[in-house]
């Protein structure tokens, strides 16, 4: 069944969109991550506009980002306290990152930029986690149970002020670490045009020392008030938001994102950041061949603006 | 009295000339509405004649349809240590979005360069790229990628041989508008060309509108962004709700 969308101006195939809002979901749920690194390179390869498909996509991400928390809700998988303190940091960081993105674009090389971020930051993301959740899954395996893990390390990190309790995630620690996390979330966030969920997971865990079990909804709860922020400040200035294609991913979304939280449910955490790990960097060496290999065709053409 | 006889004759003059296109479509708007998946177009028409058909070469004709045009950008990559990006630039002033010449013949053999350029026929000669030359070293190649990248896109359509032409009189030929189509006035031209030199010409256009949900849809984002922009938040916010809220009557 063809679809015509309003906005891209494109006609694409219904039941392709629902499955990809559904895959989107579906990891999403599983992981905690907002699917938006996911979601923008799928809908450029069917051929929708980039500036379209980044602000739709932040669009998708707010609905299945909504399921996904609901169903952490009543897990009691997220802590609104941290959720806040993260996306305070995260607002800041996000204005800074639309300025730097502006700039970008003037210079004409927006593209490359946002390529190179995703190859850097998925890439290093990736292989760390790859690195560590092996490392512990090792460890594990040859102490043969249940790997010994404290419940926090005290570092430098506990020596900061402003500190406070975090109840849901049973952390007494200083705000200072969470808001900048939460900015240089942001700040990626906006440059990338992707929720940060991918980022900020892997923080929660390691930097925060959060337990696993409320790193998702919490990373939900976040995302939620960037993308909405996104969308609609993509609504407002380039109407690149495209209702029908958003509402058919959507649909697929939220239903996969139920799907996805119950099977993460069942596995391990440390299979899961396997899983994640493996995910990002796929995805961050598709982009890596992308700028390496010689395309089939050197020339793009992309409709210009009046001088 | 006598100069308004003489103004009228010089008004009628075209319509007095040897053969006149008489011309129709299958339809003359296109409603874009959301199950849309491109249309085809039935052109067809007579040519009306006074007299026996003059001598010379035998009769050709040209079908042109074009959308509505616009400035475009063209990018070329090169390898800059190691990495292809984007490294020059070209632009070019106003190009359609969708071009389709039919004709009864090849191009070269039917149509002389000096009516291509009269009349504007090919799509080498509707494209208006001045002054490129100073933009970019090799800007010609940037047209080139241009036509080469839209005509795989399917949006520029050369049908050498596709409009059939009955007794030098009836024509007909069908034109396939591609889904991903642009809104706006497209125009329909109609060649006669006898000897590679055009004898009569006739212009048609075909309105293509979104229509429906598609037209609220667009409306609304560009006439209210906030408000769509929120409502779409609202749409998301509450497809979440409702599909965390149905999986758990089923689990219940």
């Amino acid at each position: 069944m063809q679809l015509y969308l309003p906005i891209a101006e494109v006609s694409v195939n219904a039941f392709l969109i629902l499955g990809l809002g559904g895959i989107v979901g579906f990891l999403s749920g599983m992981f905690g991550v907002g699917g938006g690194f996911l979601i923008t390179p799928l809908l450029f390869f069917i051929g929708v506009p980039p500036a379209v498909a980044v602000a739709t996509g932040a669009n998708q991400v707010v609905a299945s980002s909504v399921s996904g928390v609901l169903a952490q809700l009543r897990r009691k998988g997220v802590d609104f306290q941290m959720g806040t303190v993260l996306l305070m940091g995260g607002i800041v960081g996000s204005a800074v990152g639309v300025w730097v993105f502006s700039l970008m674009t003037k210079l004409g090389q927006v593209d490359l930029f946002v390529q190179l971020s995703y190859v850097l930051f998925l890439g290093l993301i990736g292989a760390m986690m790859l690195q560590e959740s092996l490392r512990s899954l090792l460890k594990s395996r040859q102490a043969g149970g249940a790997p010994i893990r404290r419940a926090h390390v005290h570092s430098w990190v506990h020596g900061l002020p402003f500190k406070m309790k975090f109840r849901a995630s049973g952390l007494y620690i200083s705000v200072i670490p969470p808001l900048l996390i939460g900015a240089s979330v942001g700040f990626l966030a906006a440059i990338m045009g992707v929720g940060g969920g991918f980022i900020m997971v892997p923080a929660m865990i390691y930097l925060l020392g959060m337990p696993t079990k409320v790193v998702i909804g919490t990373s939900l709860f976040q995302i939620i008030f960037v993308t909405a922020f996104t969308t609609v400040m993509h609504a407002v200035t380039s109407q690149t938001v495209d209702m029908m294609l958003a509402l058919v991913l959507i649909l697929g979304g939220v239903i996969g994102a139920q799907i996805g939280t119950r099977v993460g449910v069942r596995l391990k955490a440390e299979q899961l950041r396997i899983l994640l790990s493996l995910l990002v960097l796929a995805v961050a060496i598709r982009i890596a061949v992308d700028l390496l290999v010689t395309p089939d065709e050197l020339y793009s053409v992309a409709p210009g603006v009046l001088p | 009295m006598i100069r308004l006889l003489a103004l009228l004759v010089t008004l009628v003059q075209p319509a007095l000339a040897n053969e006149v296109i008489v011309a129709g479509m299958s339809q003359n708007r296109v409603s874009i509405t959301a199950d849309f998946d491109g249309s085809e177009i039935l052109i067809y028409g007579a040519v009306k004649r006074e007299a026996p058909p003059p001598e010379g070469g035998p009769l050709e004709v040209i079908v042109t349809v074009e959308g509505p045009s616009g400035p475009v950008m063209v990018r070329r990559k090169d390898r800059v240590a190691g990495i292809w990006l984007n490294n020059a630039q070209v632009r070019v002033d106003s190009a359609p979005s969708f071009y389709a010449v039919a004709t009864t013949g090849p191009l070269e053999s039917i149509l002389s360069d000096t009516d291509n350029l009269r009349h504007g026929i090919t799509i080498e000669r509707v494209i208006r790229a001045i002054g490129i030359a100073s933009e970019a070293d090799k800007a010609g190649e940037f047209i080139l990628a241009l036509l080469r990248v839209r005509t795989n896109d399917g949006r520029y359509r050369i049908l050498e041989g596709k409009v059939q032409l009955t007794e030098q009189t009836l024509f007909r030929t069908d034109i396939v508008l591609p889904a991903n189509l642009t809104e706006g006035e497209y125009k329909v031209r109609l060649f006669l060309l006898r000897d590679k030199r055009v004898v009569a010409h006739q212009e048609q256009v075909i309105g293509v509108r979104k229509e429906g949900l598609e037209r609220f849809i667009f409306n609304l984002a560009q006439e209210r962004p906030l408000v769509y922009g929120l409502v779409s938040l609202v749409l998301a916010a509450l497809a979440g709700w409702g599909a965390s809220a149905a999986f758990r009557l089923i689990r219940v």
